[in-house]
């Protein structure tokens, strides 16, 4: 089975974020950067998935700036077999990085091409239901369990108040969810033998798209508690401040 | 902030990877682990899984084949994570003198096994009631009979034997009267614990300060193997010295791992905790004794590396083995008290952590190797002066 997976490089969710001085990007000093959980899942999945077929081959692609070859190295350490990083400064416009992913995986000759459901940087769910788009695949989003027999896929995908199932054939596009396994991680031996993998670098030009990013503000400070007081006598005052300060009941 | 180790950019693959094994073990878990007195397996098991402690196993035999700079490293963020690694290092390092003196066959036999993690050889039974660091006077004595050794004796403060498949023991083999010399006489023999009790080996646990699951054991008419012996009868002594300076590096490591951890939680702590309406690390009486341990403990990680150089270099490292184990020891104590002080009475509560490493970080004075051996061994083999003991 030949799997691809695509992974991002985003700043670690415990990371404090700050905004750079141009207001619409964060500065990246002192930021610690992580694959992308959502992208962990798929690695994991893949990776299961050829040890399961007990052969094939595994690709990771990436599109960002260099430094994300470390990230890519974390892939090739838990166990994927190869990677390709299109270099790019990156896109807020998630059709243009499908664009380009899908020119490059398109050729690859894949059975199934695994994306995150989401990249916790931008949140923006698109990559991966765009380059099924384009290279004209069925795509089952935010996927929460996978089974592959011979070549009949099933999905679960959790919808409000419950499961649905969703069927189809190889060769498929997937976003995975939380719930779909427990990301590896790397070993020792892994992460040795991940220095000594194929990564290959292949510069790539963006189109401008469509999208603009103008501003970029944080949440709002969060108020400090209030303790209203202990045990039973408290609970009239805190369901007085729930109800009509909080308004949550 | 940065990290307060400018190191921490070296070897970023060996430390993340360590760092995401120790993440899931948290406060709470050190902390349940420590008020129970528990040996800390679900910890031990996940860093054996991946594979970190076969790393000075050479590849042949299914280990990582890392140098002791590497291997560390390793040990170095496991204390870091706010862990111990008293727990486990043994297993890294213990298996050297099968390594190094070991027949073909008990590598062969043992070493793949131990790489994998299916056999923990991690207790390593040498200090003894009477001896104490006098170690060529141990009483415990195996007697050759037929294809067996008879052993009997006592042993004090072993640690991690009901956590080990097997374990390396030193015993008199040559009466002490009879040798030439005092080092002569001593053979390394490795155990295989798993024959069971009711054996003729009594193991009793010893109530103390730090939880490394440690024992005292008394052999009765022990039978082991006669192929249990590791290289030559007579020997032991000289092989276990030959151990030794991978030991002291590792164990420097750990201690700067501990000096690190200490460093940054007291100037987190002196940063945020505000008295007389500041934060009392703008006090010089608060700040000087932490940015002081912190250059002591910057200063023993440079001598840390210099014996790991020169180790991996196949070069004498002696020196600068002990050195660094004794400056790195001495800083890390150092660090811990600071960082209590800084704590105030918080330090002394179960819940911030310090208390548990300001006890596990204050072994290292004395155990593997006590301060005052290191000062001897530099002041008769480095500095040339007169013999002591
Ligand atoms: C938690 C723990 C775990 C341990 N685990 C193991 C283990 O797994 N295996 C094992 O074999 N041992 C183990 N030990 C034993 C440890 O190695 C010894 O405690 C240590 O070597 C010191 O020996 P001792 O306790 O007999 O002290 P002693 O030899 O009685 O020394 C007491 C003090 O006197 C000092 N001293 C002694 N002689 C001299 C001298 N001539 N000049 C100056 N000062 C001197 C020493 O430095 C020390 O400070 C462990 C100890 C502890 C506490």
């Amino acid at each position: 089975m030949k799997i691809a997976v695509c992974l991002k490089r985003v700043p670690d969710t415990t990371t404090k974020i700050v905004v750079a001085g141009d207001g619409k990007s964060i500065d990246e000093t002192g930021v610690k950067f992580v694959p992308n959980p959502y992208d962990e899942y798929a690695i994991e999945a893949a990776i299961a998935f050829k040890e399961k077929a007990g052969a094939g081959e595994t690709v990771v692609y990436s599109l960002g700036a260099d430094v994300a070859q470390e990230t890519m190295r974390t892939a090739l350490a838990m166990g994927i077999d190869r990677g390709v990083l299109l270099q790019s400064p990156g896109s807020p416009d998630g059709f243009e990085v499908a664009k380009a992913l899908a020119t490059e995986i398109g050729t690859g000759g894949f059975d199934l091409v695994l994306f995150g459901k989401m990249a916790v940087d931008d949140y923006n769910h698109q990559v991966g239901i765009m380059v099924a788009e384009l290279l004209e695949l069925p795509c089952i989003s935010a996927v929460s369990a996978l089974t592959i027999d011979g070549s009949a896929v099933t999905a679960e995908r959790e919808v409000e108040g419950g499961v649905e199932v969703v069927t189809c054939q190889l060769p498929v596009v997937i976003t995975a969810d939380k719930g779909i396994n427990t990301p590896r991680l790397p070993s020792l031996k892994g992460i040795m033998a991940a220095k000594k993998k194929p990564l290959e670098l292949k510069p790539v030009t963006l189109g401008p798209g469509g999208v603009t990013v103008t501003a970029l503000a944080l949440p709002p400070e969060r108020q400090a508690g209030k303790i209203v007081g202990e045990g039973p006598d408290a609970v009239p005052a805190l369901v007085q401040l729930l109800r009509n300060e909080a308004k949550v009941i | 902030m940065s990290d307060i180790n400018p190191r921490a950019r070296d070897y970023a693959d060996i430390r993340q990877g360590v760092r995401d094994v120790c993440a899931p073990f948290d406060s709470a878990y050190w902390q349940r682990v420590d008020r129970a007195s528990e040996y800390p397996e679900e910890f031990v098991a996940a860093l054996t899984r991946a594979g970190w402690l076969a790393a000075l196993i050479p590849e042949e035999f299914g280990g990582g084949g890392l140098s002791v700079t590497e291997a560390s490293v390793i040990l170095e963020e496991i204390n870091r994570s706010g862990a111990n690694s008293g727990a486990c290092h043994a297993q890294m390092y213990v298996m050297g003198t099968v390594l190094r003196h070991g027949s073909p066959e008990q590598k062969k036999r043992y070493l793949p096994a131990i790489a994998a993690g299916q056999l923990r050889l991690q207790s390593f039974a040498v200090t003894e009631p009477t001896a104490g660091t006098d170690t060529t006077k141990i009483k415990t004595f195996a007697e050759r009979r037929g294809d067996r050794y008879v052993v009997n004796g006592q042993k004090v403060w072993i640690s991690r034997v009901q956590h080990s498949d097997l374990m390396i023991l030193l015993a008199r083999t040559t009466p002490l009267e009879k040798v030439k010399k005092r080092t002569d006489g001593l053979s390394v023999f490795l155990v295989d614990l798993r024959q069971g009790g009711g054996t003729g080996l009594t193991v009793r646990p010893i109530e103390n300060l730090v939880h490394h699951e440690t024992n005292e054991l008394f052999f009765e008419n022990y039978e082991i193997p006669a192929d249990s012996l590791i290289g030559e009868e007579g020997l032991g002594f000289k092989y276990i010295l030959d151990g030794m300076n991978a030991e002291r590096i590792l164990i420097a490591a750990e201690c700067v791992g501990d000096g690190y951890w200490f460093i940054d939680k007291a100037r987190t702590y002196a940063t945020e905790r505000i008295v007389f309406d500041r934060p009392i690390g703008r006090n010089q009486g608060v700040q000087f004794p932490i940015a002081q341990a912190y250059a002591n403990v910057r200063a023993a990680d440079l001598m840390r590396y210099e014996g790991a150089r020169l180790f991996d270099a196949g070069e004498p490292c002696g020196a600068e083995a002990n050195l660094a184990k004794m400056l790195a020891a001495d800083a890390s104590w150092q660090a811990a008290n600071v960082c209590l002080q800084t704590f105030g009475g918080f330090g002394f509560a179960n819940e911030y952590d310090v208390k548990r490493k300001f006890r596990e970080t204050r072994l290292y004075q004395v155990a593997p190797i006590s301060t005052n051996l290191i000062l001897s061994f530099v002041g008769e083999h480095v500095l040339g002066m007169p013999r002591s003991f």
